[in-house]
């Protein structure tokens, strides 16, 4: 019989290297199958002996109809349930060309700066943006979401004035919910003591440290901050005042009353709900803050023509480099989201946006007005787009059915009690359909709306008196042609997915298909505000329990918690988890928490933030964890063991043969194991964290299961655990998850960013058991294939078993006396490519991770412009050329630079160019020569209020 | 990379130098620390009036790359700090023994001098 099923299979098109092309490259590593392969790289013992539970692979046209099937049981009301998150509109210029153009969303954390000018920019426009409207001094290029936010705060305050003596923080009672139970679950490892209270009793002591209140507050009222800041500041405290973005283009922003960090979510600036995610929340603070600071920041410094870049600065910060030191654990944030909600600020600029503020205010005056004609009372009249409203005589509870039932979600405050939020999407018949819920005739609305001026319910002392968005960035794109070109420009200068592989090693910058990039658009997956009745969100939860259910079979665990939105985030909750679980057994005490140094940056840097002590593991010389110091640093921390944390395979590369035996140990010795799953690329479908001795692991599904990285985020971070760590998955405080024993909420929203684990639910369903595991195998294949065309030029560092790497390999450059690793990343960018990972995890080397998504065809092209640079090195080792002026300490090489009148290289410029034949046809021009980086450390300049100066010293400097 | 190492300084394994004059004491780092670190962009100094024990981290140090603590040869009260630094940090890689000191230190052990290295025992130590 004939198959019914469609004969293209989208597992043919997600793997770049086809059949023959498999065939062959296997043949170069002399193995018959890609089965033998895998039997002679990955250890026998914990090969998977049974396959997984997965469905069969689906035709992607009949996976995308099954997704629509169940985003259409989500329940697309009108939701003014604010919060933080507000319905909005996103310019469909910045939809399509941003949010859902790869030449964006493939992008990578801009770590090679000179070919990420573009995403560079809108960053520090969205720095200056942040600085702008709540009136600070430097801002970071995005956090993870509001809560975590206001949680990083807290750390910097308690880092910067705290201590044993200070280690009380004040939380004004109207903050949002889902903030101060995220402080709350961060507080508690570090011991410090929140207290939540109503603003009128916040009484700020020698031994309080931080004052968090919200500006407007979470029910909308506004009041000056001012006299609770200075209360702060006379205590000897720091103030964070957690604000709104639109509110600001009317009130005083809280820079201009003395704050030292503002946070808040830059979500309603035209970045959809998502049911929680993801959306960029922003941080700012006062300049003598700045070095501790979490998350990326951007910087401008010079290039070697003398010309202003972009780079990010001040990393130092950061933890891929002071580890447990680190001021935050957070790598991957928000970047894509950033950028739009910057973007939403220059295509509207300040005239339009304060407009739309106005407008949002006028609608919160009209519907206050329906509040009295009802017989309501308001129970503040100073709001901006918030009302809290007692109601006259019915409960909550049936006004919220009523509500419901008009296709409208209402908050509940108290019994009689609610609040009702008011955004840019609200239409007139939107506020006729309140005014008649509440009880007033809607017919008069109009008649009301006309007759009356602009009003304003908010003290006059509030009004915001100072300009914002004064760069002619903010005056230049507010028509859509300006804005698609602005955006095409922007994305014309950053190399993406689109231009050519970025072997990134520890990235897995695989394909980012579009049929998995469709749903995240849909207004049932868009629209949907994440604090709404589970009810409407069925489809949802239908896509989550699939989605956890197949994760948790891919690792070998019983369950997975959604909400890390990000690998670190992962990390953290996992930790927490273990803690809780040790607890739950009487051994609190255990808290050492032993890391191989070849750990990422972020395993220390959660370590610290869940309260433990870190512990550091050598590596012997092979790239393996030396067994012999991990017994005896397991010996001696016997009584406080509480957990390793490993990466498998290693970040090395390698798949450890004695990674059960390594388990075992540190479980005979009562700790737990937490698996860094950020390598999960190599194991899915062949072997399983669950199956060889972790207990808990988290997922990167911006690496492994295709979310694309946003050029920084956004990310999905989720925990899977064995089923004794179950009861202790985090839960949540606006949303209740079942069970009594969850350690808090380290996200804002639930099932963190939701809209985009559809990625991942498209990823694994069309690609079923079968597809995933070949990706897999050739993920491996590539990267030995990649080992082996390399190793007679650049040494591959360390190998397992027979000579093979896992998914990425690590080449050693630190043979060669004039050509830094550095040289060599730049001079791939003349290339076209992208440098692989760059001195991590060895310093002087560089990690090359292909992805299972990359033709032979692309491959080679990498491997031939490497061997070729191979040869340029070996001139310049020789002595034959000048080692302070050729092709690689003078790359990457501009179109302006090979142009130059005169050219006094010692090459030509052709060399310099267009070093392969091809690139005659299609070149990817570098926008900025090499960027100055100590220039740019020495001074700092991280929005456009410092970039006057800047230029005059430029200007100065090249004469 | 060759550095120089002064014979008239002692020296902490930690890469701190230590010049003594009366009960004061100058503290920089050292040449090969400064090399080390290559190009440094900051400089955080203790606070004037500051007490510190021997071998308490009391400084950071940055590059692009790294952050370092500088930790205190010697126990003292911090006296004076080279202000100038904060602007020009540089100055610790052009001239490490000289212009690129970081703190004066009132010594309140004296006797501590002897525990630190001599520069020949420095020079064995980072193999130079
Ligand atoms: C090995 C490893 N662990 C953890 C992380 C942290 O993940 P994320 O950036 O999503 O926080 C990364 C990613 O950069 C990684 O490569």
């Amino acid at each position: 019989m004939q198959s019914l099923k469609h004969p293209d299979l989208f597992s043919e098109r997600h793997i770049g290297p086809s059949e023959s092309e498999i065939h062959y490259m296997l043949a170069q590593l002399g193995y018959e199958s890609l089965e033998a392969m895998i039997q002679a790289t990955v250890p026998e013992s914990i090969r998977l002996k049974h396959p997984i539970q997965l469905p069969n692979p689906l035709h992607e046209h009949e996976v995308i109809h099954h997704l629509k099937e169940a985003a259409q049981k989500n329940l697309v009301f009108r939701s003014y349930l604010g919060m933080g998150y507000h319905g909005c509109i996103t310019p469909p210029v910045i939809q399509r060309k941003l949010l859902e153009n790869p030449g964006w969303y493939t992008q990578y954390t801009p770590y090679q700066a000179e070919i990420a000018q573009g995403r560079l920019e809108a960053l520090f426009y969205f720095q200056t943006m942040i600085c702008d409207l709540t009136g600070m001094e430097i801002a970071n290029a995005s956090l993870l979401d509001e809560a975590t936010a206001a949680a990083e705060a807290m750390s910097l305050c308690y880092g910067t004035v705290g201590g044993p003596q200070r280690n009380r923080m004040l939380i004004s009672d109207d903050c949002h919910p889902q903030t101060i139970s995220v402080i709350r679950t961060r507080a508690k490892p570090l011991d410090i003591e929140i207290r939540v209270e109503p603003r009128k009793d916040l009484k700020p002591d020698s031994g309080t440290f931080a004052v968090l209140l919200q500006y407007p507050a979470t029910d909308g009222l506004v009041v000056d901050p001012q006299p609770d800041i200075e209360a702060a500041q006379e205590a000897g405290a720091l103030s964070i005042v957690a604000t709104d973005l639109l509110a600001m283009t009317l009130l005083k922003p809280p820079g201009e009353m003395g704050a030292d960090i503002v946070i808040g979510s830059a979500q309603r600036f035209g970045v959809p709900m998502g049911y929680g995610g993801p959306h960029a929340a922003f941080f700012a603070c006062r300049d003598a803050l700045k070095r501790k600071m979490p998350g990326r920041i951007v910087g401008v410094s010079r290039d070697s023509r003398g010309r202003p870049a972009y780079r990010l600065t001040l990393q130092t910060r950061e933890q891929h480099i002071r580890r447990e030191k680190a001021t935050s654990n957070i790598c991957t944030a928000q970047a894509l989201l950033a950028n739009m909600a910057a973007m939403y600020a220059i295509f509207h600029g300040p005239e339009r946006l304060r407009r739309i503020g106005q407008h949002v205010h006028q609608m919160a005056c009209l519907l206050a007005e329906g509040a009295h004609r009802g017989g309501h009372q308001l129970v503040h009249d100073s709001f901006f787009d918030t009302l809290r409203i007692a109601l006259h005589t019915e409960n909550a509870d049936s006004f919220l059915q009523r509500a419901e039932s008009m296709g409208i979600n209402i908050r509940r405050l108290d019994r009689q009690t609610i609040g009702i939020a008011l955004d840019e999407t609200v239409t007139q018949q939107d506020l006729e359909d309140l005014w008649q819920l509440l009880g007033a005739d809607p017919a008069l609305l109009l008649d009301h709306a006309q007759g009356d001026e602009y009003g304003q319910a908010f003290p006059a002392t509030l009004t915001r008196q100072s300009q914002f968005l004064t760069d002619k960035v903010f005056h230049a794109y507010h028509s859509e042609t300006e804005m698609l070109r602005y955006l095409r420009r922007l994305e014309s200068k950053d190399l993406s997915l689109t231009n050519s592989m970025i072997p990134l090693g520890s990235c897995t910058m695989k394909l980012n298909a579009t049929i998995e990039m469709l749903a995240i658009s849909w207004p049932e997956i868009a629209s949907l505000h994440p604090f709404v009745p589970l009810a409407q969100a069925q489809g949802y939860q239908q896509i989550f329990s699939d989605l956890e259910q197949w994760l948790a079979d891919i690792t070998g665990f019983h369950s997975v918690s959604l909400q890390p939105n990000a690998g670190a985030q992962g990390e953290y909750a996992g930790l927490l988890v273990i803690k809780k679980y040790l607890e739950s057994k009487g051994q609190q005490h255990r808290h050492i928490c032993l890391i191989p140094q070849s750990a990422h940056g972020t395993n220390p840097a959660s370590a610290i933030m869940a309260g433990m002590q870190v512990v550091g593991i050598r590596c012997d010389d092979q790239g393996n964890i030396d067994l012999e110091d991990l017994k005896a640093r397991v010996t001696e921390h016997a009584h406080e063991l509480a957990a390793l944390m490993i990466t498998y395979p290693s970040t090395h590369g390698v798949f450890e043969e004695k990674v059960e035996e390594i388990c075992q140990l540190i479980h005979d010795h009562g700790g737990q194991v937490y698996l860094d799953g950020a390598n999960m690329n190599a194991q899915v479908g062949v072997c399983r964290p669950g199956d060889y001795g972790a207990d808990v692991c988290h997922l990167n599904l911006h690496k492994t299961f295709c979310i694309p990285h946003g050029g920084g985020g956004p990310g999905v971070g989720p925990i899977a655990v064995a089923e004794h760590l179950t009861p202790f998955l985090p839960g949540h405080s606006v949303v209740p998850l079942a069970g009594e024993d969850r350690v808090g909420p380290i996200a804002a929203a639930p099932w963190g960013s939701a809209s985009i684990v559809t990625i991942s639910w498209v990823y694994i369903r069309a690609m079923g058991l079968a597809g995933l595991t070949q990706a897999t195998q050739v993920a491996i294949l590539s990267a030995n294939y990649i080992a082996r065309r390399l190793d007679p030029f650049y040494r591959v560092l360390y190998r397992g078993k027979h000579g093979m790497v896992a998914h990425e390999c690590i080449i050693d450059l630190r043979s060669f006396k004039r050509v830094s690793v550095e040289d060599v990343a730049k001079r791939l960018m003349d290339y076209g490519f992208h440098a692989p990972t760059v001195s991590w995890p060895v310093a002087g080397t560089m990690m090359i991770e292909p992805t299972e998504s990359e033709s032979q065809l692309e491959l080679d092209r990498f491997c031939d412009a490497m061997i070729q640079i191979h040869g340029e090195i070996m001139t310049i080792e020789a002595g034959d050329t000048d080692p302070n002026d050729n092709l690689l300490k003078n790359a990457p090489h501009t179109a302006d630079m090979i142009a130059a009148e005169k050219w006094s290289h010692p090459y030509s410029r052709e060399q310099a160019g267009f070093p392969v034949e091809a690139q005659r046809d299609h070149k990817f021009w570098p926008r900025v020569g090499r960027i100055d980086n100590v220039y740019g450390d020495r001074n700092p300049v991280c929005s456009c209020a410092g970039m006057d100066a800047f230029m005059e010293q430029l200007a100065q400097q090249g004469q | 990379m060759s550095s120089s190492i002064p014979e008239h300084l002692k020296y902490a394994k930690t890469h701190e130098w230590v010049r003594h004059e009366a009960d004061v004491a100058w503290v920089g780092i050292t040449d090969h620390a400064q090399a080390e670190l290559t190009e440094l962009v900051f400089v955080e100094l203790p606070e004037v009036g500051k007490v510190l024990e021997a071998g308490q981290a009391c400084a950071v140090v940055e590059s692009v790359k790294t952050a370092s603590d500088i930790y205190a040869p010697m126990s003292g009260e911090v006296i004076e700090v080279n202000t100038s630094l904060m602007d020009d940090p540089g100055k610790v890689n052009s001239d490490a023994f000289g212009e690129g000191w970081f703190f004066k230190l009132k010594v309140s052990d004296p006797a501590q001098m002897d525990q630190l290295l001599d520069a020949s025992g420095y020079a064995a130590q980072v193999g130079s």
